[in-house]
C-alpha cells in the first residue's frame, strides 16, 4: 500500500489546526514583532521603538518593577505554599478540606477580585483604614509594590500548594524510611531527600507563578497606582489614542514576550535535567503535632486560609450593602443586583455564552488535536504541537492586541465581535486541554482502537465511538477548569471588547475604575459564585479532590 | 466465511530498514497456523499486515483469489484478539461482543441470538480474570463471522494456569467454528500445544512451516532444530559404512544411518543434531564417551550437563544434556561419571555442516 494523501477527516483537522493556530496566533503575534521593528510615521524598518523604551527611566522601570514584583511574588508563593503543602500532608490538620476547598476557590477567583476588596478594607477610605484612623493609627499604604504582592501572593500560592501537595502525595513513605534506616533524621532527612524530590515539582509551579504574575494586568491596574508594571505600560500606550503609540507598545510587548519566553526555556531546561518519575506504593504516613506547635501550625494555615477568603467575604457582604451612587451607606439593599441585571444583563449573558462556546471548541480541538499528535505523529503533526505551546508564554493582554491589530481591517474585520473574544479565550486555554488529552491518549492503548477497526468500524467512527468517550471524563473534567478560567478571563478581554461583547470580568473592572463599588461587588458575588457551581461539578465528574492547571 | 490466505512475496520496510524481505506462505482454508519466532522476528508485523494495520511495501496478500493489499482494515471483515484483551472499558460484556454485529446492522432479536450463542461456546462464567476478559475478545472476535481469525500473542499476559486453560478453550473453540485462524505467539509449547501447522520465523524469514510434530523431529534447519526444544550439536563427516552411509563423530564413533537423502555426499562434513532424549546408555565403545557434569533432578527426569572434548562439539552452545526417563532408567548415574552414549539413529537429525539445511529424507522448507 503506497501512502498516498487521503483527504479524509484527520486531513480536516490538521488542515483546521494549522488554520486556527496560524491565523489566531502566528499571523498576529508575527505582525506584531513586525510593527515593533517599524517607523509609526514612515512604516521603514527601525530599531527606535525599542531604543526608545530603554532610553527613559518611565519605560524600562517598568520592566525593573515586573521583574522585582513577580520574582517577589514568585519566592514568597514557593515558600508559603510547599509549607502549607507540607503541614497539610504530613501532619493531621482540622477541617483539612475546608482549607483545601478554600484555596481552591481562591485560586480560581480572577485576581482583580481580590485587588479591589483589598481597597475595600486597605485603601484610602477603605473599611479597616478608617477604624484605624478612628483609633489615631496611620495604616499603611496598600497601593503600589505592597498591595500588588499581597494580592497576587494570596492569590498564587495556591497553584504551588496544589503542585506539591500532589507530589508529595507521590513519595513513598519507603524513601523516607531508608533514609532514616541509614541514620538520616530531622531537617537533615526533609532537607536531604524530601525537597530534592520535590525539586521539579516546585519550579514547574513556580513557572507557573511567575508566568501569572508576570503577565497580570487586572491587579497592578488597579491597586498599582503609580508602581507601572509592564502590562499596564503596554496597555496605557496601546489604549492612548493620542499619538502613535501602536508600534512602541509592540516592541514592549516583544520585549515582554522575549522574557517570557526565556524563562519558560530555562525552566524546561532545568526540570528535564531534574525530573524523575515516582509513583508510590506507600504514602507518606500522616503524623500528629502536639501541644504548642500544634497550636501554631493550625493558627498559621487558618490566618492563611482566612486571609485568602477575605476578599471572597467582603466583596459578597458588599455587594448586599446600600449605595449611594459610589459611595456605601447604612443598610442593606438588593439595588446593586438589580442595576445590574438592569443595564449589565448582557455582560453576565455574554460571559456564559463565550466560555461555553469556547470550552466547546477547546474540547472538540483539544481531543482531536492531541489524536493527531500523539497517534498520527508526521513532522506536521510536530509543527503543530510546537504551536500549540506558544500561547504558554504570551501574556493575556499581548495576545489581545495582536489580535486587535491582526482583525482590525476589511477583509478580516473581527474587532468588536465576540468571534474574536472567543478565540483569544480558545487559544489560551487549548494548550492545558492539549496537554491533559495527550496524558490521557499516551495511557489509552491503541490495541482498542485496533479492535474497534477489526471489528468493521471506520477509523473515523472508532475515534467517535471509543476513543473519544474514553478520554470524555478526562477531557471534560479538564474543561470544566478552562471554563472556569474563561469566565474569570480580563487580561485580553479587556483590549477586545466592545459595548456589545463586554463581560462580567471587563465590567466588573470598568465599574471599579468608576468607582461603583456596589455594582462591581454584585457582579463578583455572581461570578464567584459561578465558579464554586462549576468546581461543584468538576469535582462530582472528576471524582477527584484536586485541581490541575 | 472462512478463507485461504495466500502472502506472495510480501515485503515490510520502515524507510531503509527492511523487516521482512519477500516472504511467501500460504495458510488453508479452516486449519489453525501459528506464526512462532524469538522477538523481532517479524512475526507480529506479519499478522499486521494481514490485519491491515501495517502497510505492505511489496508483493500481495490475498484472502483466497481477493487481494487485500488496498482494502482498509475496517473492510477486512478480520476478528482480532489483542494480549492486551482490548476490551472496551466503557461498555458491559454482552455490549462489548454486540459491538461490531450493531455496524452490520444485524436485527436485534438475531443479534441478541448470535451473542447469547456465542457466550455459550467461549463460556463465559464470570467477567474478572484475564482469561475471562480474553474469552470476551475471542467471542467478540468469532461473533461477526469473520474471515480470519488473528490473534497476537493472546495468552502471554495469563498466568500458567490459565495459560493452559485458555490454550485448549481457544483451540476447541477454533474447531468447532471451523476458521482459518493466524496465531502469533513466541511459546514454543504453546505452538506445538494448538497448532495444525507452525512457522519458525526468524529475521522475517519463515524458516520452516510444518506440523507440530514434524516441526519438533524433523526440523528443517539448525535454527529450528535449537529453537524448538534442546539439540545437542556434534560435528561429524559421512562415511561409507558397510554399504550405506554413517555419520562419524570427531571421536571416530560411528552410526549407521538409513535415512539420509541423496545431498548427503560421503566426504561431507556436517552438523549433527541429537535430543537430550534420544541418548541412551551403552557399552563401552558402543557410544559417544562422555562425563557427567551436572544434574537436575526433575521427577519423571533426570536431565544431566555432559562434558564433551571441545572438538566434537559446534562450538557457542549453552548446554549439552542428556535426559534419562525414570521410568526406563536401569542405573542413575552421578557427577563425575564417566559413560557412553548411544543417539538413536531413527531420530536423529543431520544437517549441512553450516546448519542451513537438514540432510534428512523427506525433510522440506515447506510441507
Amino acid at each position: 500500500m503506497n501512502k498516498r494523501f487521503q483527504w479524509d477527516f484527520w486531513a480536516w483537522i490538521t488542515l483546521l489546526s494549522i488554520v486556527v493556530f496560524g491565523l489566531f496566533l502566528m499571523y498576529p503575534l508575527f505582525s506584531l514583532f513586525a510593527s515593533a521593528f517599524q517607523d509609526a510615521v514612515t512604516g521603514e524598518f527601525t530599531m527606535e521603538n525599542f531604543t526608545h523604551f530603554f532610553d527613559r527611566k518611565y519605560y524600562y522601570q517598568s520592566m525593573i518593577n515586573s521583574f522585582s514584583v513577580t520574582t517577589c511574588v514568585t519566592v514568597l508563593a514557593v515558600i508559603i505554599g510547599t509549607a502549607l503543602a507540607y503541614f497539610m500532608t504530613l501532619f493531621k490538620v482540622r477541617g483539612k478540606n475546608i482549607v483545601e476547598i478554600c484555596i481552591i476557590i481562591s485560586l480560581l477567583s480572577p485576581p482583580f477580585i481580590g485587588a479591589y476588596s483589598w481597597i475595600l478594607i486597605g485603601g484610602r477610605s477603605g473599611i479597616l483604614t478608617q477604624w484605624l484612623a478612628g483609633m489615631g493609627i496611620d495604616f499603611p499604604s496598600i497601593y503600589g509594590f505592597a498591595g500588588i504582592l499581597l494580592v497576587l501572593t494570596l492569590k498564587l500560592y495556591p497553584f504551588i500548594y496544589l503542585y506539591v501537595a500532589g507530589a508529595m502525595k507521590n513519595i513513598d513513605s519507603a524513601l523516607i524510611e531508608a533514609a532514616e534506616s541509614l541514620g538520616c533524621s530531622g531537617i537533615k532527612k526533609v532537607v536531604t531527600i524530601m525537597l530534592p524530590l520535590i525539586t521539579p515539582t516546585i519550579l514547574a509551579g513556580a513557572l507557573m507563578v511567575f508566568m501569572n504574575a508576570m503577565a497580570d494586568f487586572g491587579t497592578p491596574m488597579l491597586i498599582g497606582e503609580g508602581f507601572n508594571v509592564m502590562p499596564v505600560m503596554i496597555y496605557s500606550e496601546f489604549i492612548n489614542e493620542v499619538g502613535d503609540q501602536a508600534n512602541f507598545a509592540a516592541a514592549m510587548a516583544a520585549i515582554m514576550v522575549l522574557i517570557t519566553s526565556t524563562i519558560f526555556m530555562l525552566q524546561k531546561y532545568v526540570v528535564n535535567k531534574k525530573s524523575f518519575t515516582m509513583s508510590s506504593l506507600r504514602p507518606l504516613p500522616v503524623g500528629e503535632m502536639t501541644g504548642v506547635k500544634n497550636v501554631v501550625m493550625h493558627l498559621c494555615i487558618y490566618v492563611l486560609v482566612a486571609l485568602s477568603m477575605i476578599p471572597q467575604l467582603v466583596v459578597i457582604y458588599t455587594s448586599f450593602l446600600k449605595t449611594n451612587g459610589s459611595i456605601f451607606v447604612d443598610g442593606y439593599s438588593l439595588d446593586s443586583y438589580r442595576t445590574i441585571f438592569e443595564s449589565l444583563g448582557t455582560a453576565i449573558t455574554n460571559t456564559y455564552l463565550y466560555s461555553t462556546a469556547a470550552m466547546a471548541m477547546i474540547v472538540f480541538l483539544g481531543m482531536t488535536v492531541a489524536y493527531l499528535t500523539t497517534r498520527k505523529k508526521s513532522w506536521l503533526t510536530d509543527v503543530i504541537d510546537t504551536l500549540t505551546m506558544f500561547p504558554y508564554i504570551i501574556p493575556g493582554s499581548v495576545l489581545g492586541i495582536t489580535l486587535l491589530l491582526a482583525f482590525n481591517e476589511e477583509p478580516m474585520l473581527l474587532s468588536g465581535t465576540a468571534i474574536i473574544i472567543i478565540i483569544s479565550l480558545v487559544i489560551r486555554r487549548l494548550p492545558y486541554t492539549l496537554r491533559s488529552s495527550s496524558a490521557i491518549l499516551y495511557q489509552l492503548s491503541p490495541s482498542l482502537e485496533e479492535a474497534s477497526i477489526s471489528l468493521g468500524a471506520s477509523p473515523v467512527k472508532t475515534f467517535f465511538k471509543v476513543t473519544a468517550v474514553m478520554m470524555l471524563p478526562g477531557v471534560m473534567s479538564g474543561a470544566i477548569i478552562s471554563w472556569i478560567t474563561a469566565i474569570n478571563e480580563l487580561s485580553s478581554s479587556v483590549i477586545l471588547f466592545t459595548g456589545a461583547t463586554k463581560t462580567m470580568s471587563v465590567a466588573i473592572y470598568t465599574e471599579v475604575i468608576r468607582a461603583s463599588y456596589g455594582t462591581a461587588a454584585a457582579l463578583s458575588t455572581i461570578l464567584t459564585l459561578t465558579t464554586i457551581t462549576a468546581m461543584v461539578i468538576f469535582f462530582k465528574v472528576s471524582g477527584r479532590r484536586d485541581v490541575t492547571l | 466465511m472462512s478463507v485461504a490466505i495466500t502472502a506472495d512475496k510480501v515485503v515490510k520496510r520502515y524507510g531503509d530498514l527492511t523487516i521482512i524481505p519477500q516472504l511467501t506462505q500460504n495458510i488453508r482454508n479452516g486449519e489453525f497456523f501459528t506464526l512462532l519466532g524469538p522477538s523481532g522476528c517479524g512475526k507480529t508485523t506479519l499478522l499486521r499486515m494481514i490485519a491491515g494495520f501495517n502497510s505492505i511495501e511489496g508483493g500481495q496478500i490475498r484472502f483466497n483469489d481477493q487481494v487485500i493489499n488496498d482494502i482498509p482494515a475496517h473492510k477486512r471483515n478480520i476478528g482480532m484478539v489483542f494480549q492486551s484483551y482490548a476490551i472496551f472499558p466503557h461498555l458491559t460484556v454482552r455490549e462489548n461482543v454486540e459491538y461490531g454485529l450493531k455496524l452490520r446492522n444485524m436485527p436485534k432479536d438475531e443479534m441478541k441470538a448470535k451473542v447469547d450463542k456465542i457466550l455459550d461456546v467461549v463460556q463465559i462464567t464470570e467477567y474478572q480474570d484475564g482469561g475471562q476478559q480474553q474469552r470476551v475478545a475471542l467471542a467478540r472476535a468469532i461473533v461477526i463471522h469473520p474471515s480470519v481469525l488473528l490473534m497476537d500473542e493472546p495468552l502471554s499476559n495469563l498466568d500458567a494456569k490459565l495459560r493452559v486453560e485458555m490454550r485448549s478453550a481457544i483451540r476447541e473453540v477454533q474447531k468447532q467454528v471451523g476458521i482459518t485462524t493466524v496465531y502469533v505467539t513466541h511459546d514454543q509449547e504453546e505452538a506445538l500445544a494448538i497448532s495444525d501447522r507452525i512457522a519458525v520465523m526468524k529475521k522475517g524469514v519463515i524458516q520452516q512451516t510444518a506440523s507440530p510434530h514434524t516441526i519438533y523431529t524433523r526440523p528443517y534447519n539448525v535454527f529450528v532444530a535449537t529453537f524448538i526444544g534442546h539439540s545437542n550439536l556434534f560435528k561429524g563427516r559421512i562415511e561409507e559404512s558397510g554399504g550405506s552411509k554413517a555419520v562419524v563423530f570427531a571421536d571416530g564413533f560411528v552410526l549407521p544411518m538409513n535415512n539420509l537423502n541423496e545431498a548427503a555426499k560421503v566426504g561431507d562434513d556436517v552438523t549433527i543434531a541429537v535430543r537430550p532424549e534420544e541418548f541412551s546408555i551403552c557399552g563401552e565403545g558402543q557410544g559417544v564417551k562422555c562425563t557427567i557434569k551436572t544434574k537436575v533432578f526433575l521427577g519423571k527426569y533426570i536431565t544431566y550437563g555432559l562434558d564433551f572434548p571441545d572438538d566434537m562439539l559446534i562450538p557457542d552452545q549453552p548446554a549439552i544434556e542428556f535426559s534419562q526417563d525414570l521410568g526406563h532408567a536401569e542405573r542413575v548415574l552421578d557427577i563425575g561419571d564417566t559413560v557412553y552414549l548411544k543417539p538413536n539413529a531413527a531420530k536423529v537429525n543431520v544437517f549441512m555442516a553450516d546448519g542451513s539445511k537438514s540432510l534428512m529424507e523427506g525433510v522440506v522448507e515447506n510441507e
